[in-house]
């Protein structure tokens, strides 16, 4: 078997936020958030990656980075064997051809005063403009179909749409050009069950037909089993566990991820009344002030003493899993 | 006699575009120390029918029906008899911990109101029992954050000081409309283990309104499943989950993305949840039904006992034979 090689490989990327102290002087030195700090995976084409974490923990950020919407502050992206970081506007126009995003809040990220036939097209007049007039109009009709929406909307605005055909919208906005990446920050967290169904199902079936990467944020571990090959949670900044799905499900290496798996409600009553909750106390710490070594330490059932010391980084533990956990 | 009793519960709100029934025929039963589990999706009608028992729908809306509290009909009520029961007899947590807490006030001043209002307490011996609540909630250092205002807490303490609050007057039931839906999941299994033993610690009833039903199956005794403003199925948790009659809850239920087992494509339910200012003249669901005939567009299925299962309830013209026999085909 010929070695796959990696489209995406993010080396130690770190993304840090100067935050003004609350009533402080303007002379007093800012405060350093973390919000990323130090992350490294790779993606393979046609591969869905998961990011799961709490609120907070860097997921988001992550993405936005990826993308250059947060300027990482060190580390490397190479997309195709560029690095990102080093680019110019110029490249930056021609990656983001390839690695499109898809929001969260599916309303908000649609622009009110433009018509969905706009909105869809848009895209393609900033990165292909030789593309005549009919041309988009046919590829954007196009694209509705592809995504379930009638071709006859293509003159409404985004408020006449409920939420679920907004994000369909946003999904035909960021495949009309056709990327080898999309991520998805989010993309379902707002929608009803039925719905978030008819999402999901509908990305893993343009994936099968277009050959797509997906990276996929959520915070809803079921959701991100179903959708993906493989899972990193990550938790305050930093990566817990980066494992192949079935690997990640059946037997987690990190005690987060396993706090984090017995938390999900399973529909149920038999197997979620009688199951085992692993309950963790307290508070995300503060990203401002994490902890030393391990940051999930204070909060984690197994923590001893070697855990304070030297930050753990990802090892490898089997062919499919990855975990920081120094005592996995 | 029924703790609480809704007899025939409808809401409507009159707007430009005349009425919009938002709730209909809604019944229940609640005993002492049960839990009731009201499921829907956005805009099925779950949260006003609760806010209508509280008195707190928004002006333009108007309840009918009975919801009786002890016998004493709740919607009838003047708001001064009213006050006098919600709040102490029965009380209501709020989705968002945010902006159910008032950000002027410190938390010590809003929960000491509730006890002085409602026991006539001295504003010491109130925050006394302030502190003490706040504890079984599991709030650290309780006597120091009493004094923080609200945003000084996180989501999840917030929501436990809602909790607490609350419980304050020790109530016979608690309205939890849609508590742990804001919060991350694991903060969401603590307030969810904790509901679990201040039940059995205060003995309340819970009304538990969420669109998880992974949430519901850990709690509550019985479920209730609306659409469209309309009761679709109510029964014990248990047949609900292991034999679901409706087409809708078994869509619901195949919609779930699941932890337990695998499949490859989700069973979504078609199309998009109904437009509450034109609704089918029949059943809410057929539009999006791949069991509805023209019978079930034009004429409204009545809540009826589901065949052989007589504690379960179902709004549907289809048998639950005749959707097995359907389900069966669609297998083979």
């Amino acid at each position: 078997m010929p070695e796959r090689k990696p489209i995406l490989s993010v080396r130690d990327v770190k993304v840090h936020f100067q935050v003004k102290s609350s009533n402080a002087w303007p002379w007093t030195p800012k405060k350093t958030l973390k919000a990323v700090d130090g992350v490294s995976f790779d993606l393979y084409a046609g591969e869905t990656l998961g990011v799961v974490g709490e609120s907070g923990c860097g997921k988001s950020t992550l993405a936005r980075a990826i993308l250059n919407l947060h300027p990482a502050k060190s580390g490397e992206i190479v997309w195709m064997g560029r690095d990102l970081r080093q680019g110019t506007d110029k490249d930056w126009l021609a990656v983001r051809r390839d690695i499109q995003m898809i929001f969260q809040d599916p309303l908000a990220s649609l622009n009110p005063r433009m018509n969905i036939g706009q909105i869809i097209g848009e895209p393609l007049r900033v990165h292909r403009p030789e593309l005549s007039g009919t041309e988009v109009d046919k590829r954007v009709r196009a694209m509705m179909a592809k995504v379930g929406l009638r071709e006859q909307m293509i003159n409404r605005y985004p408020h006449e749409f409920s939420g679920g055909q907004c994000q369909r919208i946003g999904i035909a906005r960021a495949l009309i050009l056709e990327p080898k990446l999309i991520i998805c920050d989010e993309p379902v967290s707002a929608l009803d069950v039925s719905i978030q169904a008819q999402i999901i199902n509908l990305l893993k079936d343009l994936q099968r037909e277009m050959g797509l990467a997906l990276i996929f944020i959520a915070h809803d571990l079921a959701v991100v089993k179903h959708i993906s090959d493989r899972i990193l949670v990550m938790y305050l900044g930093r990566e817990m566990e980066l494992a192949e799905k079935h690997a990640l499900y059946d037997a987690p290496s990190h005690p987060y991820t396993r706090a984090l798996l017995s938390a999900i409600p399973i529909p149920d009553p038999k197997l979620e009344k009688n199951k085992q909750i692993q309950i963790l106390q307290g508070d995300l710490p503060s990203p401002m002030n994490p902890p030393s070594g391990c940051v999930f330490r204070t909060r984690c059932p197994l923590a001893e003493a070697q855990c304070a010391g030297e930050r753990p980084a990802l090892r490898r533990l089997s062919a499919d899993t990855q975990s920081s956990c120094l005592l996995a | 006699m029924s703790l609480l009793q809704v007899k025939n519960l409808g809401v409507q709100f009159q707007t430009p575009d005349g009425y919009v029934y938002a709730v209909n025929g809604v019944n229940f039963e609640l005993e002492k120390g049960q839990t009731l589990g009201i499921v829907g999706e956005s805009g099925s009608g779950k949260s006003q029918s609760v806010l209508a028992m509280m008195g707190l729908l928004a002006k333009n809306g108007k309840a009918s029906g009975e919801a009786l509290y002890n016998g004493q009909n709740l919607l009838t009520m003047s708001p001064k008899q009213l006050n006098g029961i919600r709040g102490d007899r029965v009380s209501m947590i709020f989705q968002d911990p945010m902006t159910s807490l008032n950000p002027y006030l410190t938390v010590e001043r809003q929960m000491t109101e509730v006890l002085q209002l409602h026991k006539n307490m001295t504003r010491r011996e109130a925050k006394k029992r302030a502190i003490e609540l706040l504890e079984a909630v599991r709030i650290p250092e309780a006597a120091r954050r009493i004094d923080m205002y609200p945003h000084e807490f996180s989501g999840g303490m917030r929501q436990r000081v809602m909790i607490a609050m609350a419980l304050l007057c020790e109530p016979e039931v608690l309205i939890a409309d849609e508590p742990t839906t804001a919060l991350d999941v694991t903060v969401q299994a603590q307030i969810l283990s904790l509901l679990k033993d201040l039940q059995r610690d205060f003995g309340t009833a819970i009304i538990m309104i969420t669109h998880d039903l992974g949430v519901v199956a850990g709690l509550c005794e019985k479920v209730m499943v609306m659409y469209g403003g309309r009761v679709m199925e109510y029964g014990k948790s248990d047949d609900l989950f292991y034999n679901p009659t409706h087409p809708y809850t078994i869509g619901l239920l195949g919609a779930l993305p699941r932890l337990d087992h695998d499949g490859d494509t989700l069973v979504s339910i078609p199309g998009n949840p109904p437009n509450m200012a034109h609704m089918p003249k029949g059943c809410p669901f057929s539009e999006r039904c791949a069991h509805a005939n023209a019978h079930c567009v034009e004429v409204l299925p009545a809540l009826e006992a589901a065949g052989n299962q007589t504690s379960m309830l179902r709004a549907c013209h289809k048998s639950v034979a005749e959707l097995q026999i359907i389900k069966e085909k669609a297998y083979a």
